[in-house]
């Protein structure tokens, strides 16, 4: 690791200027920050620790029934908030598919939207990588591509966001709120990560030194909660990131579908709502037949970047079935293995 | 640069002063303590060998910097036992061969406590393994890791139901 300058700013103020030299970067769990500084993927020269700065850690219930989820809310903790859990059951659902239980207790909002791509090339600082380097050139091109994208991606850059947490916020029309030098804004969260093009290297719209204050969900988000789920695949049951994953909302009236929410996690570079096959839903009955169609439209733009084109029909039957599990109901209790397709038959133990 | 951390390890006040900030919570533990109970696996956050209590919560100290913990409560494995009496999560790996070789045990019996304080898995098995998930055994003493902790459960209720008399 790097040698660092740390400093632990009291104010915002404080921690936007420290934050603003070149160079610095905001710590708040660590999880994926000291992980990436171990390796020498990133050597920030200051750390600015906000862990424990003030007013960034509560979870608010607005007028309007919507929610702001402070910047270093820990991904546990917001999980398991049983008025979170019941209004955004998905949301909670991703969270807890996510990373293991320790990290869970320190990853934070902020840092989970603001985690690095898990490409194995980015983390081989011997080989050639555009995110690291610009213009080094791509050595996933043509190498291991098992997590690469399918929608999305450029010639520079075919690398995934890994969050679980994201793609069922996107799904959700989650805002994400951002102080600067300049005041504070807000952005979609949709449009906070940015496609790679020719600069992968620039993954979201925060110009330095800008700080994640919170993330906002709307209370409309709320109104699919009798029918929210998350699904991920993963190449062990716990404790590993998606190859495909999808988070499904839907609201049903009368039998047929009124509105539905699909987002896709593990096939593109940033969480990826899939708006097309939303409207292809609204109007029929939950049913199969639609369910396919919409997972068709979902995946319509994708191509390989390697040798993933396993990754298509697979994301396409993660949607389908994701649809069907909403249309099914939210479980009255988070599963014991949140977002699992191997969810155990009563009675029957998974070993 | 130098910090200086105040930190309670074990119910004793510790104040520790770092030439350098790179030092993690498990450096700290091991080297500048002596308290090697907790374990260096994997370092990076995979393995869950490093898991100790902070205020309370079970967290990985391998990717936490001691210096962000400064005023912090710290449990460890060597913490755990009372008045030379076992824990019984610790008694419970024992009834159970909740490890062979035991290198991830201080880990995963710190996770365990963790989980039991969670209080969200009850005694579920599957929720249990789940819970658990974050602590990889490579002697696959998983079986025994899981009938320890609904064990350990039990033999908690009882001490409480006992103390509560
Ligand atoms: C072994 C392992 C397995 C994992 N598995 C999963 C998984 O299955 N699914 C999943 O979704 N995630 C997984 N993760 C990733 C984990 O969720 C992230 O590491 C975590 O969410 C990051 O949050 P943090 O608070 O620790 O961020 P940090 O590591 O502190 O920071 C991450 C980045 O965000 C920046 N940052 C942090 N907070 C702010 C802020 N408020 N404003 C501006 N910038 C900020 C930091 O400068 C840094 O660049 C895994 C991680 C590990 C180590
Ligand atoms: S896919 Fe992106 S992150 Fe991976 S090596 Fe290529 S440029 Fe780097
Ligand atoms: S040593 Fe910390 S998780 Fe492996
Ligand atoms: S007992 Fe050997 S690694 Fe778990």
């Amino acid at each position: 690791m790097n040698r660092f300058d740390y400093v632990r700013p009291a104010t915002f103020a404080e921690a936007i200027a420290a934050a603003s030299e070149p160079g610095a970067a905001y710590l708040a769990g660590g999880t994926n920050l000291l992980d990436l500084m171990k390796g020498g993927i990133v050597r920030p020269g200051r750390l600015v620790d906000v862990s424990r700065l003030p007013g960034l850690g509560a979870i608010e219930w607005l007028a309007d029934g919507g929610v702001r989820i402070g910047a270093l809310v820990r991904n546990s903790d917001l999980a398991h908030d049983s008025e979170f859990a019941r209004r955004f059951p998905a949301v909670a659902e991703a969270l807890l598919s996510g990373a293991s239980a320790q990290l869970r207790n320190m990853a934070t909002v902020g840092g989970n939207l603001l985690q690095r791509t898990r490409c194995a090339h980015f983390y081989d600082v011997a080989g050639a990588c555009n995110k690291r380097a610009p213009g080094a050139g791509c050595e996933a091109r043509g190498g291991e591509a098992r997590n690469a994208a399918v929608l999305g991606w450029s010639e520079h850059c075919i690398a995934t966001h890994p969050s679980d947490f994201c793609v069922a916020l996107v799904a959700l029309d989650a805002v994400v709120e951002i102080a600067g030098q300049g005041g504070e804004y807000q952005v979609p969260l949709e449009d906070f990560h940015r496609l790679p093009g020719e600069t992968p290297g620039q993954e979201s719209v925060l110009e330095p030194g800008e700080l994640i204050i919170a993330v906002r969900l709307p209370a409309q988000a709320a109104s699919f909660s009798r029918h929210a789920r998350y699904l991920k695949i993963r190449d062990r049951t716990s404790f590993a990131f998606a190859v495909a994953s999808a988070a499904a909302a839907l609201r049903i009236e009368q039998g047929a579908i009124a509105a539905a929410r699909i987002a896709l996690g593990g096939v593109a570079p940033k969480p990826w709502r899939a708006r097309l096959a939303e409207r292809a839903l609204i109007g029929v009955g939950p049913d199969r037949t639609h369910f396919d169609r919409a997972a068709e439209a979902a995946l319509a733009d994708a191509r390989p970047s390697g040798d993933n084109a396993f990754k298509i029909e697979l994301a396409r039957r993660i949607v389908a079935r994701a649809l069907a599990l909403a249309a099914a109901g939210t479980p009255a209790r988070l599963p014991a293995l949140p977002g699992s397709p191997f969810s155990p038959v009563a009675g029957v133990l998974h070993v | 640069m130098s910090l200086s951390v105040l930190l309670s390890v074990n119910g004793v006040a510790r104040e520790v002063a770092l030439d350098d900030p790179r030092v993690t919570l498990l450096d700290l533990l091991r080297e500048r303590l002596g308290l090697t109970g907790t374990k260096k696996g994997c370092d990076r956050g995979q393995c869950g060998a490093c898991t100790v209590l902070v205020d309370g919560r079970r967290i990985n100290s391998c990717l936490t910097l001691a210096a962000s913990c400064d005023g912090a409560r710290v449990l460890t494995i060597e913490g755990l036992a009372e008045e030379g009496a076992l824990h019984p999560v610790q008694e419970a790996f024992i009834a159970h061969d909740g490890f062979q070789c035991g290198f991830c045990t201080p880990g995963q019996i710190m996770s365990a406590v963790g989980l039991i304080l969670e209080g969200h898995a009850g005694d579920d098995p599957e929720r249990i393994r789940e819970g658990m998930s974050g602590n990889i055994c490579r002697c696959g003493a998983y079986a025994g890791i899981t009938a320890a902790i609904l064990d350990a459960e039990r033999r908690l209720a009882e001490r409480n139901r006992a103390e509560a008399a």
